[in-house]
């Protein structure tokens, strides 16, 4: 029982990696697909997100930041999610917010995964010296309270939407550095870096076109793990005061501007949390998908 | 084992010194100054000098850390720049509260944690497994602040229920009132480790349940609820005591954002005050202080480890 799910997932593993064309690949994605229902899903709820995101200026049915009905009010035709307690329309809000939530998200990661990945290689193949003090570090970086951390960063740069970034993607990076440190380490006894070692390649080319291409997939792998991490700690510095300044739309200040309100609205706490709650699940549910098809190695590492 | 330790006893104190170097430099750049801050905007810059005549802020940065870090060796945590309250005696009043805050958050993990977690292994692949792994995965995707918003405005819009958060009970005092402020903040805590700590018995669970021995405990006849509680489960929760470990050594830094919500006057709101407000003095030695225990607890974990596992040997 247990042996033949395991065999299964392998199979689609290794269907997945082998480079195929056209219809047959077309084929062999339906496949995977078919075999992971729930990353499926997650896809699906990403991709409407992004999508929300892109086009939030043709969907939101009123301006952001501006008086749009009656303050504080629940769902009604007019406002699909009611309205805040300044009047504005709390679904235009959530619609606007996709966006900033998704630039952050992608960026910080981005970022955090590239610097982390350059970390890594270079950690794990130069070793001695360089690999002591940058796993010093990472262990002191990964020792120490995430918020915490982020809270005193973005305390001495100031909040803006580039020091999220910046601050998120910090936060990322001690994490992929020592993954990826791991698998160059494994990675360097490989024949093919022996053989360009001896065809004259300097350490830099070896690092760059031949360890660097083999550990991508295992990058991509975590920094989709990470996208739901990533957007929940901007949506916690924000409702913390510390993030997207306003008058950006920002579904973690608008909880937070939502506890303020009088008479009491539920409505205005309810839905951009529903917004962040869904766009987590949705990377969540597509990184273990991700995690299992590409990397078989990280299953249930989580 | 001996050498083992203090090697990584050293480790740690040079981990928490490069700890030291960073907080310090990074509070000393940030923007906004104390003495500004204490004095209000019309001070003069003669009293403004004065002050930092008296903080000491006049003297070189390296004089300035070297004399804080005399300090809090001594166990002197400095004295606030706002409010000019020791920062000692203000961590004593808080401490309870984040303690108990964890200790409660704790309880919960592994009362709810672990055993779905042991049932989801158990009955793999059953529509209960399903549950628990879907519930699992919510949990991690759902963010506690939003929980912990909807928790305190629900029962208020539609009941008008409060909790009382006016003033911070001790449970000794009114232990009805006390559970009232910490058991929403606890369990709204608890809802992401609950469900990292479900999914990790569960796939530790299946790992062991694999192993050779097992199938030599059901093959000599134990029945199946003997396998699991005297074999299987003794190895399959060693990963999730150190888990809980190191979850625990990030709440006894108080939990910054829980405490904030539910007005909860522990560590983690004095950290963010402190670093909001620029009082560094009382940032910068909390600050240490959360990366102290979570060095220290690390340590402890890593040690607690050799005893649970005998296969474990450190040299």
């Amino acid at each position: 029982m247990v042996g033949q799910t395991e065999a299964r997932r392998e199979g689609v593993a290794a269907l997945a990696l082998r480079p195929a064309g056209g219809a047959l690949r077309l084929r062999r994605a339906w496949q995977v697909a078919r075999a992971n229902p729930l990353g499926v899903l997650g896809g699906l709820l990403i991709a409407t997100l992004v999508v929300v995101g892109l086009f939030a200026p043709l969907i939101a049915p009123y301006p952001i930041n501006e008086f749009s009905g009656l303050p504080a009010r629940g769902p009604s035709a007019a406002h699909l999610f009611g309205t805040d307690k300044f009047g504005q329309d709390i679904f235009s809000r959530v619609v606007h917010g996709a966006r900033i939530s998704l630039e952050v998200g992608f960026l910080a990661v981005g970022i955090g995964t590239v610097v982390g990945m350059a970390i890594g290689i270079l950690s794990g193949y130069m070793g001695g010296v360089v690999d002591a003090v940058v796993q010093r570090c990472v262990d002191t970086a990964i020792a120490f309270p995430q918020l915490i951390l982020l809270l005193v960063v973005i305390r001495v740069l100031g909040p803006s939407i580039t020091n999220v970034i910046l601050v998120v993607a910090i936060g990322i990076i001690p994490g992929v550095a020592r993954v990826v440190r791991g698998a160059v380490l494994s990675e360097r006894q490989n024949q093919y870096v022996e053989a360009a070692r001896a065809t004259g390649a300097s350490g830099a080319r070896i690092m760059l076109r031949h360890i660097a291409p083999n550990v991508l997939p295992l990058g991509i792998v975590i920094a989709t793990t990470l996208l739901g991490s990533a957007i929940l700690a901007e949506a916690s510095l924000s409702f913390l005061g510390l993030g997207v300044p306003p008058p950006n739309p920002s579904w973690g200040a608008d909880i937070s501007a939502s506890r303020t309100s009088f008479p009491i609205n539920t409505w205005a706490a309810l839905f951009p949390g529903l917004a962040i709650s869904l766009t987590v699940l949705g990377f969540n549910l597509l990184g273990d998908a991700l995690r299992d098809v590409l990397d078989p190695r990280l299953r249930g590492a989580r | 084992m001996h050498r083992y330790i203090a090697r990584r006893l050293v480790m740690a104190a040079a981990i928490l010194w490069f700890i030291s170097i960073a907080v310090f430099v990074l509070l000393r750049v940030s923007p906004g100054d104390p003495a500004l801050l204490q004095q209000g905007i019309n001070a003069t810059p003669e009293k403004i000098a004065a002050v930092h005549r008296e903080l000491g802020l006049d003297r070189p940065l390296v004089v300035q850390y070297v004399r804080w870090v005399g300090q809090v060796v001594r166990g002197d945590l400095g004295r606030s720049v706002l409010t000019q309250t020791s920062v000692t005696e203000e961590f004593r009043a808080r401490f309870p509260v984040s303690l108990q805050l964890m200790l409660m958050t704790l309880a919960w993990i592994v009362l709810i944690g672990i055993p779905l977690g042991i049932i989801s292994a158990v009955k793999r692949n059953s529509p209960v497994d399903y549950a628990v792994r879907l519930l699992a995965i919510l949990g991690l995707s759902v963010p506690a602040f939003w929980v912990a918003t909807l928790t305190l405005m629900v029962p208020a819009q539609l009941w008008g229920y409060a909790p009382p958060l006016g003033k911070q009970i001790a449970l000794w005092e009114n232990p009805i009132d006390n559970l009232r402020q910490f058991g929403p903040a606890s369990l709204v805590l608890a809802l992401g480790p609950i469900a990292s700590i479900m999914r990790l018995t569960r796939s530790s669970l299946l790992e062991v349940l694999r192993q050779d021995y097992i199938r030599t405990a059901r093959a000599k006849g134990l029945r199946g609820r003997a396998v699991i509680a005297r074999h299987a489960l003794k190895n399959a929760l060693i990963p999730v005591v150190t888990v809980l470990g190191l979850l625990s050594a990030g709440l006894l830094g108080g939990a910054v954002i829980i405490e904030q919500i539910f007005a909860l006057r522990g560590l983690g709101q004095y950290i963010f005050t402190s670093l909001l407000q620029k009082d560094f003095p009382v940032a910068q030695s909390l600050v240490m202080y959360t990366a102290a225990a979570v060095v220290l607890i690390n340590l402890v974990v890593d040690l607690l480890y050799a005893v649970l596992d005998p296969r474990i040997r450190y040299t």
